[in-house]
């Protein structure tokens, strides 16, 4: 994909056209390329075009700040070109969601950089924590500096513009030989949360690991994250935004459109094209285009958001 | 100079006898593990009691040694070890904290 790939497609997308889209790669994950959907103007004229009862709203993940491996030693740098990117964004969005891994090692001088250069981009930003997030030795700097107003281990929701944001919490508490957890109460909660809600208005959940199974050789998936998509199958639209993979990556099932975002840190290898998910290592004039932001444009009446992963470099 | 020899003689061999009471009675052995690739090498591994299994992460992410009850260690960053003591038989099943399809075991007999 070059310069920004999306899912937009403003007639909306047929079933045919999903299946049409659906891809089956080697060990049985299943996930559409955005394929057939129009190439996108760009972050730019995409957020111009965008009607005035619209509202765009920013992802961005996996900063990994503290991070100085060989697959990038600038992560904070590189968080600092994102933030200047869409600082320069001619229609201001909204606000900003992060779905986690702030931090590398959850040190406080880590989590201190990173709200230095990511408050430089004067918007609200909306945080989950990633597994990163939480391995200081008292597991309190994330919640201190996040986690007021949060239930559990910092998950919450909120509605804006008329959407209602869920942010979960899906690392802690692992269990051994599963995938990212949710657990019985996060659940209970969030039945609780959907309860009484109407079905039409568009809901988003965000969390760090993918809800859906990407890839479970490797970790990628929640092991009840089924559990909470049972709970929003009433609802029209509903957008799960995760981070955690360093990629994009795309499913659309029914009403569910699935999407995980870049890193600004350092891009992850596509399921089982390496030996492990660490890390990958590309060639210095590579990396930024492997690493980006995401945006999310919100129209009413439309089922489905529109999507746009933009690289720091096409 | 004979009875300077003598006398250290008699040392080392003081230590000596020192020395293999101590190990008759326990196994003092060293063994590694190595994280590499999101994996634990080797992810199974027999040991005697006594025997002391030091764990060193050369992944570039962090990765965490637990056992349920057992032995928790903080993230091991790259290059970070942790080594814990095995005083009493049994299984011990461990896994990344982090990357709970990280899984090994350690047997102690």
């Amino acid at each position: 994909m070059s310069d920004h790939d999306h899912n937009y497609d403003g007639d909306g997308i047929s079933r045919r056209k999903v299946l049409e889209c659906m891809t089956w790669a080697g060990t049985g994950v299943l996930w559409t390329i955005a394929g057939g959907v129009p190439r996108s103007l760009g972050i730019v004229g995409s957020a111009q075009a965008a009607e005035a009862s619209a509202f765009t709203f920013l992802q961005i993940s996996d900063s990994h700040v503290g991070f100085d491996k060989a697959a990038n030693p600038h992560a904070l740098a590189t968080l600092e070109e994102a933030i200047g990117k869409i600082k320069t964004l001619p229609v201001k969005p909204s606000f900003m969601i992060h779905t986690g891994d702030i931090t590398h090692l959850s040190k406080a001088s880590e989590f201190d950089d990173a709200e230095r250069i990511i408050s430089q981009s004067r918007l609200d930003v909306h945080y989950v924590p990633g597994e990163h997030d939480f391995i200081d030795e008292e597991v309190k700097l994330y919640r201190e500096r996040y986690g007021h107003g949060t239930k559990g281990a910092g998950w919450y929701s909120f509605d804006a513009n008329g959407v209602h944001f869920i942010g979960l919490v899906n690392v802690v508490d692992l269990k051994a030989g599963g995938l990212g957890n949710l657990g019985v109460e996060q659940l209970a909660w969030l039945a609780d949360d959907l309860k009484g809600r109407s079905n039409s208005q568009p809901i988003v959940v965000f969390a760090h690991i993918p809800l859906w199974t990407v890839y479970p050789a490797w970790g990628w998936g929640t092991d009840d994250g089924a559990r909470a998509l049972d709970l929003l199958k009433g609802f029209g639209s509903v957008t799960v935004l995760n981070g955690h993979i360093h990629q994009v990556m795309q499913k659309v099932e029914g009403n569910v459109t699935f999407h995980t975002a870049r890193s600004t840190a350092f891009p992850q290898p596509a399921p089982g094209t390496a030996p492990s998910p660490g890390p990958m290592k590309v060639a210095d004039d590579k990396l930024r285009s492997l690493l980006g932001t995401a945006s999310i444009i919100f129209k009413p009446g439309e089922e489905r958001l529109a999507i746009i992963d933009t690289p720091l470099q096409g | 100079m004979m009875f300077l020899n003598l006398r250290a003689g008699a040392i080392r061999l003081a230590v000596f006898a020192v020395m293999t009471s101590q190990m008759s009675a326990v196994h003092c052995e060293e063994v590694s593990v190595k994280i590499d690739n999101f994996t634990f090498e080797p992810a199974q591994l027999t040991v005697k009691v006594g025997t002391t299994v030091t764990w060193t992460n050369r992944d570039d992410i962090p990765h965490t040694v637990v056992s349920a009850g057992k032995f928790r260690s903080q993230a091991l960053d790259t290059d970070d070890k942790y080594s814990f003591t095995f005083s009493s038989a049994g299984d011990y099943n461990y896994f990344c904290s982090l990357h709970p399809h990280m899984v090994g075991m350690i047997r102690v007999e």
